[in-house]
């Protein structure tokens, strides 16, 4: 390979005809330097006979052959006679390789669709897209009720694997992050209620919005981003490789041993997990309270069985399960979306947390709702 | 004849798994050479090695005059561009195009406009005996062989010097598995291109290579031609030859 440098086309006027030289040895990487040459050349070059000088040549890359090459059909159609001097062996079956195999009027562009075009494709696709949701919805709940009917049927030891796998495992990580959640808002609260001397209330706040809202908001995201995501991640690949095909042929239904066991693990695990995260979360603010505004543990969970209701704790366990089966169901249905390309595993993924998340918060706000109006 | 790549005492190991134990071979230019032995002696890891795609634990591999395993990232970067690699599962990339595949390095290592680029990708598409229409499509719109010779056309963009093919003929059914022979041979014609590949097709052996070097026990029981190695005295050779061939 010449470097770049070297390489050059003579333009030279003689007396029947305009020489066109390549001095140097051009690999692929320094044939634009030649085609740059040649395109201001071409017009002094309109109506004169061009000779093409190749003898110095001792091989010739096929990106510099096909430059050539289309350069004299471009003079032939136009009516320029083209020459060519004698060249090495093997540059000549490069030039005659290149005359037999050149297309130059292939395109490879897709063609442009119209706005109205795409505008319609994309409103079937997403209508495909729902009613896909629904028809994996359907088959999902007809397992599940099967299951059930005879519990023999289920995949007990996938499901326990499941429960360590994505709901124990999550267990630190959750507890951690509600810990320093409880901090933070234990502390932000803190500033304020001492401006008014209610210090003890800070106990009715952490409670109730740990309790109520924040740790199951918390869990289910945590376990969106965690869980979620490898579930699609996971499936979508095993889609990839046929792995699911194989399943199917060997007469384990997918939907019995990948999906029934996810679901029912996040919807074990869940509630379990908001559990805990109540608890550290709890603790963080407590410390917060003892440092802050010195209210001692004692007198805080004093005040936490008196002020609390039992009923705040429940609320939030019973959406464990409900924001559960949101995650596990989009998560899985996120992979099976995935088609035979990689890219899509990375999109189907992102999609499968963007709108297990947004699912939850959905959910959420219709138990606000809900349990508002019935007096909760 | 020139040598191109020349492994000298090569010893790889895996963990305590050794899998070379002092491998030497050469490879001459212009030649199509294959590693042979039954599954598990490392030809494909050999293979990996050369193309520096695997550390080496001791020895040397010489490539195209570069002593690979005390190589520069510039000069390596510079071989990578002399050599195209057929993987055994073709690994062309799923999100593009067969066209887009093939035009990948030129719109990356060179400052060809996007008509030239487009004029080289026709050719290799034609040279590898695919349809122009093909190029439009993706990888999983394309049968085995078509994505084959997608790989081999993505192989050959850079007009390398040397060809590395991983298996090229599992997985094609006979009638394609030849013809994908006669392509590397037809190919090899025109581009003077040296040949490197891993290969338990029989047919192909006998039909392509020039030389080859069976590996088994960690060694290389046998170099040479086929007439060559046939002669040398080892129970693998004598089963692939013999009874492969009934």
């Amino acid at each position: 390979m010449g470097s770049s440098r070297k390489v050059r086309l003579a333009i030279k006027h003689e007396e029947d005809f305009v020489r066109l030289k390549i001095l140097g040895n051009p690999g692929v990487e320094c044939v634009h330097v030649i085609a740059k040459e040649l395109k201001t050349a071409l017009d002094e070059l309109a109506t004169e006979t061009i000779m093409w000088d190749l003898s110095e040549l001792k091989q010739m890359d096929s990106a510099l052959a096909l430059l050539i090459v289309k350069d004299i059909q471009r003079a032939e159609n136009s009516e320029i006679e083209v020459l060519l001097s004698p060249m090495e062996h093997d540059v000549e079956k490069m030039m005659n390789m290149v005359k037999e195999h050149a297309h130059f009027d292939s395109t490879f562009e897709p063609q442009d669709k119209g706005f109205l075009q795409s505008v319609g494709e994309d409103s079937i696709r997403r209508l495909k897209d729902i009613s896909a949701f629904f028809g994996f919805f359907g088959k999902m709940s007809i397992v599940f009720f099967n299951s059930f009917y005879d519990l023999r049927h289920l995949r007990w030891k996938e499901t326990v694997f499941e429960i360590y796998e994505s709901g124990i495992k999550a267990l630190p990580i959750v507890a951690l992050t509600m810990f320093l959640i409880g901090v933070v808002v234990a502390y932000q609260s803190a500033s304020q209620l001492k401006i008014y001397g209610a210090n003890i209330f800070i106990v009715d706040m952490l409670g109730i919005s740990i309790l109520r809202e924040l740790a199951p908001m918390l869990a289910a995201i945590i376990i969106a981003g965690r869980s979620g995501s490898s579930y699609a991640a996971q499936i979508g690949v095993m889609k990839i490789t046929e792995e699911l095909d194989a399943m199917r042929t060997m007469g384990f239904d997918p939907y019995a041993f990948l999906v029934l066991p996810r679901m029912l693990a996040l919807m074990i695990m869940l509630p379990i997990l908001i559990f805990f995260a109540d608890i550290a979360g709890v603790i963080g603010g407590m410390l917060i309270a003892k440092v802050e505004l010195g209210l001692s543990p004692s007198l805080f969970l004093d005040r936490f069985v008196e002020v609390v209701k039992v009923k705040h704790f429940w609320i939030g366990i019973v959406k464990g399960p409900f924001f559960a089966l949101l995650i596990a169901t989009i998560g899985i249905y996120r992979g099976l979306q995935v088609k035979n390309d990689t890219q899509s595993i990375g999109f189907n993924t992102t999609k499968a947390v963007v709108e297990s998340i947004f699912a939850v918060i959905i959910c959420d706000a219709f138990f606000s709702i809900i349990f508002t109006n019935l007096g909760y | 004849m020139k040598k191109i790549i020349e492994v000298q005492n090569l010893v790889t190991k895996f963990g305590k798994n050794l899998v070379h134990d002092g491998l030497n071979l050469h490879i001459n230019e212009g030649e199509i050479y294959g590693f042979l032995g039954p599954s598990g002696c490392g030809k494909s890891t050999l293979m990996r090695e050369i193309i520096m795609l695997e550390q080496i634990k001791s020895g040397s591999i010489e490539l195209l005059g570069h002593k690979i395993e005390k190589i520069r990232s510039r000069t390596a970067q510079k071989l990578r561009m002399q050599w195209g690699v057929l993987f055994q599962s073709n690994a062309l990339f799923t999100s593009l195009t067969v066209a887009e595949n093939i035009a990948l390095s030129l719109k990356e290592y060179t400052k060809l406009s996007a008509d030239e680029i487009k004029d080289i990708v026709a050719f290799k598409i034609d040279i590898v005996g695919l349809k122009q229409f093909d190029g439009t499509l993706y990888p999983s719109e394309i049968s085995g062989g078509m994505k084959k010779k997608a790989a081999l056309a993505r192989a050959l963009v850079m007009d390398p010097k040397i060809l590395f093919l991983d298996e090229p003929t599992s997985g094609l059914d006979p009638i394609s598995a030849r013809e994908f022979d006669t392509l590397i041979l037809k190919l090899r014609e025109l581009l003077n291109l040296s040949v490197v590949m891993v290969s338990h097709d029989l047919t192909s052996i006998n039909t392509t290579l020039d030389r080859m070097a069976v590996i088994d026990n960690k060694i290389i029981v046998a170099e040479g031609t086929l007439e060559e190695v046939k002669q040398t005295d080892s129970p693998f050779i004598e089963r692939f030859f013999n009874e492969g061939l009934r």
